[in-house]
């Protein structure tokens, strides 16, 4: 095989040529300050804007709605700990959120926790779902806020968002959700799913590295500024503009968005095809839901195998792709979110993560069937953990 | 993450893999829980290491770890198997990343682990020469195995 095959979508995106070359001006000839007054200024800034309203029309926002940030990470954070110290002046300082969340928003509820405050993990259920009713039921008069995702990283994994968001409302509780995987990928509106603050990032759908979105909802109590400094972001978010970038992500949005149904079910033909085909190998299992998942996400552990290992022979062979286990997590533990769906470590640790997008092709996944077989069989020869379990 | 080209080298074709039904030492270190298994076969004879083989569960570096040490030990006396240190399988691989360096010490143990099972099966209580073996644990009760907590 000569050439790679990129099957870690989930983990970054290559740059489509058309957010490229609708980029490049804004790195060359024009490079002037949006805050300037004079033309190329001024262009600068009508480019800014033209993004912004592309992004408020993929999500059903208005423009002065939409906030950029450097990556879906400052998004959460400012979501998260902006709403919290607002709030908190109001007495409110009990944030909901689940169990399976990306680090960016499980680390920035620790160290909201070590302010002082109070923080409610979710648990979810065996595919990963986080229950609605036990959304309602954990909201309290202190609740600052709930905070769920949109879709999972790891395992796919689509929560019920505009339940979610119904009960918030009906609460008067700010509903945030990360929607960093989802974006570009699932239809998203923050109107019918009642979601009042929202977070992604351009890289996840072709989109450049080095830019977000945090969506607020006007009307909800503001975040705290996240940065001090000039005007930029209506004041909220100092700093000048990175042009090029806002403006390829507000390009990768609308393009993700177009024909989104068709690139949808090609992409899941393709995600199904390796869950029905790799679940047929002996002590392997899908991870997350089987239906309420990510187009792209197949995400199965193969039992007496160690995922970094798998990674690595996956990687002889030129395919790309991700696993849960603990030697990729750069801890001890394996995935939070294998192990919140109940599974033991060491089937956590034999996870294995293909993330599909629609640059793949159904060859492309025909390779993937051919090696992980051979890879995982290979392993599995010289594991004594295998010899213990293959005959149970 | 980088791996140095042993490592790599020694992940992609590892020496001594399988089993050997005529060892007369046998151990198995590791956790489950924790992501590494290690077992190893030591086939002495007039107190040498005259084969040997290993089966490992666990990542890149558990297997290459695994794999320079039975290259480390064969055609070597009890003895001198006694003397293999982690720091040296280290050396030998041209190093680990700091996160993996548990492995190595796992490579150490499983060596050690086979020498005390072929001391005990002499009679020998192995404990004195070979020191304290953490035992493999496949149940993954308690916190863990040794071998992380560095």
């Amino acid at each position: 095989m000569s050439k790679m095959i990129y099957a870690d979508n989930a983990a970054t995106t290559q740059v489509s040529q058309r957010v490229l070359q609708k980029m490049l001006p804004w790195l060359g000839q024009h490079y002037g300050n949006p805050s300037s007054i004079y033309g190329i200024g001024r262009e600068a800034r009508a480019a800014i804007e033209e993004a912004r309203s592309q992004v408020a029309q993929a999500i059903g926002a208005n423009p002065g709605e939409i906030y950029f940030t450097s990556c879906g990470t400052e998004s959460d954070n400012w979501a998260i700990k902006g709403l919290a110290h607002t709030l908190a002046a109001k007495g409110k300082r009990h944030i909901i959120t689940s169990a399976i969340e990306h680090h960016a928003v499980l680390h920035t509820c620790k160290a909201l926790e070590k302010e002082g405050f109070s923080v409610t993990y979710l648990p979810v259920d065996q595919y990963g779902l986080v229950s609605p009713a036990q959304v309602e039921k954990a909201i309290t008069p202190q609740t600052a806020l709930v905070s769920i995702m949109f879709a999972n990283n790891e395992i796919g994994t689509i929560q019920p968002v505009a339940e979610i968001g119904a009960i918030c409302r009906k609460a008067g509780v700010p509903f945030h959700t990360d929607a960093v995987q989802a974006a570009g990928h699932l239809p998203i509106d923050v109107e019918s799913m009642s979601i009042d603050l929202l977070s992604l990032s351009a890289h996840k759908f072709h989109g450049p590295k080095g830019v977000g979105v945090l969506y607020i909802r006007k009307g909800i109590p503001f975040p705290t500024v996240f940065m001090d400094g000039g005007g930029q972001e209506r004041g909220r978010r100092a700093g000048t503009e990175n042009v090029a970038g806002i403006v390829g992500l507000g390009e990768a949005l609308t393009e993700a968005l177009e024909e989104l149904p068709e690139k949808t079910s090609r992409v899941t033909a393709m995600r199904d095809r390796l869950i029905s085909e790799l679940t047929k190998l002996p002590k392997s299992r899908l991870n997350g839901h089987p239906d309420r998942r990510l187009p792209g996400n197949c995400n199965i552990s193969f039992q007496g195998v160690e995922g970094e290992a798998l990674l690595l022979l996956l990687d002889n062979h030129d395919i790309c792709a991700s696993s849960g286990s603990a030697c990729t997590s750069g801890s001890l533990d394996p995935s939070h979110v294998l192990l919140a769906i109940g599974l033991p470590h060491e089937i956590a640790h034999g996870s294995l993560r293909l993330s599909l997008g629609d640059m793949n092709t159904p060859d492309e996944v025909e390779e993937i069937l051919k090696a992980v077989p051979q890879v995982v069989e290979r392993l599995r020869a010289m594991s004594p953990v295998w010899e213990k379990i293959k005959d149970e | 993450m980088m791996y140095s080209e042993k490592v790599l080298d020694h992940f992609t074709n590892p020496r001594n893999v399988g089993e050997l039904p005529d060892a007369n030492g046998v151990g198995e270190v590791g956790n489950a829980k924790c992501g590494d298994i290690m077992k190893m076969y030591l086939k002495i004879e007039g107190g040498i290491i005259t084969d040997v083989r290993f089966k490992t569960f666990g990542c890149g570096a558990a297997i290459a770890t695994s794999s320079m040490a039975t290259e480390m030990v064969k055609g070597k006396t009890v003895e001198e198997a006694l003397q293999l240190s982690n720091k040296a399988v280290m050396e030998a691989l041209d190093g680990l990343p700091p996160v993996k360096v548990h492995c190595s010490v796992l490579a150490e143990q499983a060596v050690r682990a086979a020498l005390s099972d072929y001391y005990t099966r002499q009679g020998i209580d192995p404990e004195p020469i070979v020191g304290k073996i953490q035992e493999v644990d496949h149940d993954h009760e308690g916190s863990g195995c040794d071998s992380c907590s560095l």
